[in-house]
């Protein structure tokens, strides 16, 4: 199945390894990412990103240093983040030499975009869902090629 | 894993023809099935078969003018839409640029470090 997503990238001129430190260590997420940062880095580790009064818990799905680590957020409250209800953000590491290619991909955008049923709550109290989908509706338009 | 829901979003805008219906809608604003069936290579019937599609997933919306039955994009929401995404992309390129100077930074301290040591 076809999902939306985001994904981008950025060449850094350091060494895997760093880069990995830099994407894994709480206090230096701390850095670029949340106010507040706790993480269990471990397969099926819990986390959580703070923003400012809110808390955004999420759950770690893959460890694999230096070259991958993911997790989910995004779930309803009071629910185990799964495949069809929290978007997965994957960071890959490509080393290249001395450099480091590192790529992010958010993906179960359209999850928060997708106002039926058991999701409409959910949908609810992530109003910029709807717009991301359709948004990315935007761009599949705008990427057919137009005769 | 997927539901029925989501295949009902996922067969709305996955059919080329039906893209091509919608993306009619989002250029013209507003339009009737009958002016939508003039301007594309397959039957009015087939037209009024996405439209069903494209509304049942509430990709677009409806109105009565007299006798004529008016479709359109929710040009608000599409607006809305596009604002929201390009901030989501922003903010993940935001985060990756300072990812790098960090990481360069760091780098950067270990290599100063080690030359020292050596020296």
């Amino acid at each position: 199945m076809a999902e939306f997503q985001i994904e981008r990238e950025v060449v850094i001129d350091a060494p895997v390894e760093v880069v990995w430190r830099t994407i894994t260590e709480p206090e230096q997420i701390r850095q670029w990412f949340a106010d507040r940062v706790e993480l269990e880095l471990e397969p099926g580790g819990r986390g959580l990103m703070g923003f400012e009064e809110r808390a955004h818990p999420l759950v770690v799905e893959a460890v694999e240093p230096p070259t991958r680590f993911s997790f989910r957020w995004n779930h309803p409250a009071g629910q185990e983040p799964a495949a069809g209800n929290s978007t997965l953000v994957e960071f890959t590491l490509v080393g290249e030499g001395e450099r480091t290619r590192l790529r992010v991909l958010e993906s179960g955008l359209e999850l928060l975009a997708w106002p039926v049923g058991d999701k409409q709550r959910f949908a609810d109290e992530h109003r910029a869902g709807w717009a991301m989908f359709m948004d990315r509706l935007a761009r599949l338009l705008a990427e057919r090629p137009r005769e | 894993m997927t539901s029925e829901s989501d295949d009902e979003l996922w067969s709305a805008i996955g059919d080329p023809s039906r893209r091509r219906v919608l993306d009619l809608l989002v250029r013209r604003g507003e339009a009737s099935a009958s002016w939508l069936a003039g301007q594309v290579p397959f039957s009015r019937q087939a037209v009024a078969k996405h439209l069903v599609v494209l509304e049942q997933a509430k990709l677009i919306s409806r109105r009565k003018k007299g006798r004529e039955v008016l479709y359109q994009v929710d040009a608000e929401r599409l607006d809305q839409a596009t604002r929201a995404m390009a901030e989501l992309a922003s903010q993940w390129d935001r985060r990756l640029n300072i990812i790098k100077r960090l990481a360069e930074a760091a780098h950067a301290q270990t290599r100063a470090q080690t030359q020292e040591h050596e020296a």
